[in-house]
């Protein structure tokens, strides 16, 4: 059992979990990731280790997209996660590359970040350019504000920071003249690839980070793996990160999308499973005045 | 010994059968193919042994059960001290008794064998270990009084298992690492409900932990910890790495990334660990098999075990591809027997060449290539070669590649100075199973390549030997 030792909203359905976990916290290096499994029924899923502390935690942020991280984001501190295991996959390649671009897309955002951090620490000059659907979901900027050289932010409708795409930020930046040794783009696929796209012709080296279905995490099962320069790797112990220009994101986009119908019916069933037990505490908020803001309080903390 | 017959006279009786569950009515669920002996069954059975003053039965038992003593003992009813006397030279009967092929060791010795047929040691001791399990009094082994020497395991497959069981005895504080959510490694993840029930494999660890041996999920040796550490910070005296040969193998043809195409490592670790064929109650999901063409491709057991849960799946066809013949599948015989029964086709002498997939990236035919045999090649099996022109596709929904696995270089890239093979398997002592690392011993599957859980347990039982000469000489 791994007790979650805070739990922060950061953004609506994006979670901050800080989890006690000291194995984990004392080997885990940028990059890498975790598996976690919340009970006895759920299922395996990774998750990237955004930090870790001196008290033997490891955070992880999670979005909710489905029935398991929006099962995790109903969690608070005090309650336990069954099983955490890692650290998991290859570390990033760290160094003083001269100028490095950290692109975080949407919750990539929190997967970036430590590569962030340890590239700056490495001696890296670090431009950050973070992209969100809105002023709402936009999630560390501090964080970035504090460990990047630049911070770019870009929102899709203009509520924050400049209004437009993660790539057209980094055309600017290519256009400005800067002289960039490499890019890290991690998020939504398509931003992963739109990103490659625009670094290809000028042969800048990018690296993404996958986020393939994964079960094991430890090399048994091969349901992770991806094709890149034409070869199948398996992105839970060859990766998570890869050459962006080497990566094919058709087969990853089809493969991630293998299990969306009972992926569907899952999460429909649990939401139904919710509102049930919701309804349940808004008859007895009825019959039972006294209990109500308290049921209330639990379900909205 | 009562009620023991003059040999002549038990020659006579036939060797009792297994009950098994109706084949048609158990291709379509999970639990348990053969259902054990009966006692009046075992009784008959107990009684055709020959008690050989030399029994050869033993010598093919890969950790040396005393078959001819536990037999006695059940032939005087005492089905209690007949488990006990097993759990002296295996922490495993319940699981044994049903996994092992039993007609390659014990039972291929057994003398009766030479004109009648041998006795059905397997089933007996499934037999006595279930009887034991039913009473809920384990005969568990005594412990030597504690050394204080600690030992390190890292797998909780069945080399493992057997190696702590042993050490314990021994006296020694033994830790097992397992880097999945549960303890068994290939009990529990490989092999089926249908021929192990997860229950017992948890009933056998639950003996071990009352042994006071320390089990430790979630921990990957290699990541979470390394070796060098488990010495050097945790103060372990002794390592013995057993994380066994899961490292799936593929076909390397077009196509094989296609969606519903699946190791048997994933399609097993689905079913069996995750238990996606419940998916009312579990969140892990499978791909759909119901009403479906499967295939699984390969003929040892991992193939059987595949074919036959996509059977309990719901498949509409299950199919065998294999690209030698039946006499050469390396399948356990009675689970190529049970799979037909359950109405599993076999297509042997096909080999697959390529994956066809549709717009989505999903599996819909496989290309095979019919095969003949040719000349014997160096293990002495007639090599298959592709019959010319022979290429036909066939519809196909979930295809799971059943060909072999190899070893997980995990362990061995985080700890440099142990010698690897090509291959990267663990190089260790025949005899004493030392790596060339001092204080690391290693058996199992991660140095022979994928065998059986009872050769794995014999490594196991090796392996505590030699750790505890070493601990209490301190030579190396």
């Amino acid at each position: 059992m791994y007790p979650i030792v805070e739990a922060k909203l950061l953004a609506p359905d994006v979670k901050l979990f800080r989890i006690h976990a000291p194995r984990v916290a004392r080997k885990r290096k940028a990059g890498q990731f975790v598996i976690i499994r919340i009970d006895e029924h759920g299922e395996r899923i990774p998750l990237t280790i955004a930090d870790s502390d001196d008290q033997g935690n490891i955070t992880i942020i999670v979005q909710g997209v489905g029935k398991t991280t929006k099962w995790l984001n109903t969690l608070n501190t005090g309650d336990t996660i069954l099983d955490v295991v890692g650290p998991l996959g290859e570390e990033s390649e760290i160094g003083n590359f001269g100028t490095v671009v950290v692109i975080g897309g949407g919750v990539g955002t929190a997967i970036a970040y430590p590569t962030a951090v340890a590239m700056k620490q490495a001696g890296s000059r670090v431009i950050s350019i973070v992209g969100a659907r809105n002023k709402e979901l936009l999630i560390l900027e501090e964080e970035l504000q504090a460990t990047s050289d630049e911070l770019c932010i870009m929102t899709d409708d203009g509520s924050y920071g400049e209004q437009g795409f993660v790539t057209q930020k980094l055309q600017e930046l290519i256009d400005r003249g800067e002289t960039i040794a490499r890019v890290l783009a991690i998020g939504p696929i398509p931003m992963m690839r739109a990103v490659a796209d625009v670094t290809r012709e000028k042969g800048i080296k990018t690296i993404v980070s996958l986020n393939p279905i994964m079960v094991d995490g430890t090399g048994m099962c091969g349901g992770c793996r991806v094709q890149v320069g034409g070869k199948s790797k398996f992105a839970c112990v060859d990766g998570p990160e890869f050459d962006a220009h080497d990566v094919d994101f058709e087969i990853l986009i089809q493969r991630n999308s293998l299990y969306k119908d009972q992926e569907q019916k899952s999460l429909e069933q649990f939401e139904s499973e919710q509102c049930e037990s919701k309804k349940s505490a808004c008859r007895l908020q009825h019959e039972h005045p006294e209990v109500g803001p308290k049921i209330g309080t639990q379900s909205n903390a | 010994m009562a009620k023991s017959l003059p040999p002549k006279e038990r020659v006579k009786i036939p060797r009792q059968g297994m009950p098994e569950q109706d084949a048609k009515q158990r291709a379509r669920n999970f639990e348990e193919v053969n259902l054990g002996l009966e006692v009046v069954a075992a009784e008959s059975e107990a009684q055709r042994c020959l008690s050989c003053a030399d029994p050869k039965c033993v010598q093919g038992c890969p950790v040396g059960v005393k078959i001819r003593d536990f037999v006695e003992l059940v032939l005087d009813g005492e089905y209690l001290k007949a488990a006990a006397k097993i759990r002296e030279d295996n922490v495993l009967p319940a699981v044994t008794g049903r996994v092992c092929p039993q007609e390659k060791q014990c039972e291929g010795a057994c003398i009766m064998g030479k004109r009648f047929s041998s006795l059905a040691i397997g089933n007996l001791e499934r037999f006595v270990a279930d009887y034991e399990r039913q009473t809920g009094e384990i005969g568990l082994p005594e412990r030597a009084p504690a050394t204080g020497k600690k030992v390190a395991i890292v797998g909780s497959g069945p080399a493992g298992l057997s190696c702590a069981g042993d050490l314990a005895l021994h006296g020694h504080d033994v830790t097992v690492f397992e880097a999945l959510h549960e303890i068994g490694g290939v009990l529990l993840y490989g092999i089926p409900e249908f021929r192990l029930p997860k229950d017992i494999v948890r009933g056998e660890i639950e003996n071990m932990k009352k042994m006071g041996i320390d089990f430790q999920t979630n921990v990957v040796v290699g990541k979470s910890v390394t070796i060098d550490e488990l010495f050097d910070e945790e103060n372990f005296d002794a390592v013995f790495i057993a994380t066994g040969a899961g490292l799936p193998q593929f076909l390397n043809i077009p196509g094989e990334h296609l969606g519903g195409v699946y190791s048997a490592n994933e399609f097993l670790t689905r079913v069996n660990l995750m238990k996606a064929y419940d998916e009312e109650n579990y969140d892990e999901p499978v791909y759909k098999c119901r009403d479906r063409n499967v295939a699984v491709v390969g003929g040892g057991n991992t193939a059987m075990d595949s074919v036959r849960s996509a059977m309990r799946l719901g498949a509409e066809h299950a199919y065998i591809i294999y690209r030698r013949g039946e006499e050469e599948m390396p399948a356990r015989g009675e689970e190529v027997h049970h799979a037909k029964d359950e109405g599993v086709e076999f297509l042997n002498l096909h080999n697959p060449i390529e994956f066809i997939g549709d717009e989505r990236g999903v599996l819909k035919a496989v290309k095979l290539i019919k095969m003949e045999l040719g000349e014997p090649d160096e293990s002495g099996r007639r090599r298959p070669q592709p019959i010319e022109g022979s290429e036909f596709e066939m519809p196909l929904d979930v295809a799971i590649i059943a060909v072999g696995t190899g070893a997980n270089p995990l362990v061995q890239s985080t700890t440099p100075d142990m010698e690897t093979n090509k291959w990267g398997y663990i190089v260790a002592d025949d005899d004493s199973l030392r790596t060339s690392k001092k204080g690391v011993f290693a058996g199992g599957d991660i140095v022979s390549g994928a065998a059986t859980v009872i050769l794995a347990m014999g490594a196991g039982r090796t392996a505590a030997k030699s750790i505890n000469e070493y601990l209490n000489t301190g030579e190396w």
